[in-house]
């Protein structure tokens, strides 16, 4: 297919003698939304830091534009702005305002004019309604506030796709619907987004595309009806069984 | 903050009964007199800080800017060293290895030797090696490469906690967001790291500014070494106290204010806007 984004073919990573990802192959097209699932450790979080590069893989290829992430003068800080990482646990910098917390990426990466990048900035602020609190320090804000601040500050990159780490796990229970909703939103905008979640029904609710991960294998890949009502593996039933 | 009146009652009954109780030893004690004629007399204490050539008293109002320059070009150079020492330790570039393992030797052995004989090492040493320009320095020059050669091993062992300290998940953010490995450090591992590790920086710095005095045995005549002149002229010690309080003026103002500044920093992130 022409509109592929992200490619990974027979991706193995190892840590030690671990296998985390035993040759993992998976497709990401323009404007589709696709969700990894699986239990914890079976490698989707591997999987995400790998096409993010912050971890080198050690055999198979990715492939992001069709420029392969592998060959050594790849820059991994280029290719990290059009693919940006979200992560379980926020991670907003607690010395930066919020403001500053989004304003960094373009600033300092993109080496944009700081006056320029304000507007855009506020903008996305505004959009998850926390405008107001762009002077205020993390610490002020909630879990759920502070991860769409983290998502907002990755999508101030500009980012082509987004990959997001069971963003809302780290969550108040009560906090993980304005994150959801707010991944619903980009996802009818058209967004890009690669996301490993535990949120089944989100899944179901949002992905073009559902991946189910075990042991560092993808077991099966197919549209939410096929996975949630119809999986074809045994694993993949007793999986969602489980979780349901 | 937050003392009501019963607690501000307290707390000066309890000081001003501290204080009096030192004040009462030195009236008190069989030598209290001679003491406070010897440490506190502020006639001598006048001569001393205004000096007197003709007795070869050194004006303390003079040689304390020998203090005063040599701990700021030394806090200067620690800092510059301390950082990049600090993070050539944490660095994993295999190609940085052997400077590595001698930026970690260096770190133990200047931590491990006193201040005092690196002093007498670099002052007389260095010019005893005959190296030219190297060798004809003068002696405060000399005390502040061996302050710095010192102090530089303790700071860039605190700075490396301190960088140790900022969460991984922090690099990762800055990392994924496209911030190179400077702009890292610069902008998201740095400036948390200070933040934690200010209090003992301070310590090292009040330390080191103290330490200045040290570099009067190679003939310096810095403050503590004037005093001590003034102490052996007029048979009278209150130019030493004189000394002690130039070190009191320096550091105690500094403290302050950076307790100060912690707390405003402290108070910024928690509050609303």
């Amino acid at each position: 297919m022409s509109d592929v984004v992200l490619a990974l073919r027979d991706v193995v990573k190892r840590f030690g003698d671990n296998e985390v990802l035993r040759g993992v192959s998976l497709e990401l097209h323009r404007h589709e939304v696709v969700c990894l699932i699986g239990a914890s450790g079976s490698g989707k979080s591997t999987l995400l830091r790998c096409a993010n590069m912050l971890e080198d893989i050690d055999e198979g290829s990715i492939t992001l534009f069709g420029q392969s992430l592998e060959d050594r003068r790849v820059d991994p800080n280029l290719v990290r702005r059009h693919i940006a990482l979200v992560f379980q646990s926020f991670n907003l910098f607690p010395h930066l305002s919020v403001l500053d917390n989004i304003l960094l990426g373009p600033v300092y990466a993109m080496k944009r004019k700081r006056a320029d990048v304000r507007d855009e900035a506020m903008a996305l602020l505004e959009r998850i309604g926390l405008a107001s609190r762009a002077q205020e320090f993390p610490d002020r804000l909630s879990g759920g506030q502070q991860q769409r601040v983290a998502i907002v500050r990755s999508l101030a990159m500009r980012p082509s796709i987004l990959l997001l780490d069971e963003v809302t796990s780290a969550l108040d229970p009560t906090l993980v619907g304005e994150v959801l909703d707010l991944l619903r939103d980009l996802a009818a905008s058209g967004t890009t987004m690669l996301i490993a979640t535990h949120e089944m029904s989100f899944a179901k609710d949002v992905a073009h595309q559902v991946a189910y991960l075990e042991k560092g294998v993808l077991v099966e890949k197919g549209t939410p009806d096929e996975i949630f009502t119809h999986p074809t593996h045994d694993a993949t039933r007793v999986f969602l069984e489980r979780v349901r | 903050m937050f003392v009501g009146r019963r607690g501000l009652a307290a707390s000066s009954v309890s000081t001003a009964l501290l204080v009096g109780a030192i004040v009462l030893i030195l009236f008190v004690a069989p030598g209290g007199a001679a003491f406070r004629y010897y440490f506190f007399n502020f006639h001598d204490m006048r001569v001393a800080w205004d000096g007197h050539a003709s007795q070869g008293i050194s004006a303390l109002s003079h040689s304390l800017f020998t203090n005063v320059w040599m701990f700021l070009v030394s806090e200067v150079l620690v800092l510059l060293f301390g950082l990049s020492f600090a993070w050539i330790r944490i660095s994993h570039t295999p190609v940085l290895f052997p400077v590595r393992v001698l930026v970690t030797a260096y770190t133990d052995v200047f931590r491990g030797v006193p201040l005092l004989i690196v002093v007498y090492l670099v002052g007389d040493g260095v010019p005893a090696l005959k190296l030219g320009f190297v060798s004809n320095q003068s002696p405060s020059i000399y005390g502040v490469v061996a302050l710095t050669l010192t102090y530089s091993a303790y700071v860039s062992e605190v700075l490396r906690a301190g960088i140790n300290s900022v969460p991984h998940g922090q690099l990762l953010a800055a990392r994924s967001i496209g911030l190179s490995q400077s702009a890292t450090m610069r902008h998201v591992v740095l400036p948390q790291a200070v933040r934690t590790v200010i209090p003992p920086l301070l310590n090292d710095f009040v330390s080191l500014q103290k330490d200045t005095a040290l570099v009067s045995v190679l003939g310096v005549i810095e403050i503590a070494n004037a005093g001590q002149i003034s102490a052996s002229t007029l048979f009278n010690g209150s130019g030493l106290v004189a000394a002690a309080l130039f070190f009191l003026a320096l550091t105690v103002p500094m403290t302050r204010l950076t307790d100060h500044l912690i707390e405003r920093d402290r108070a910024k992130r928690l509050a609303g806007s």
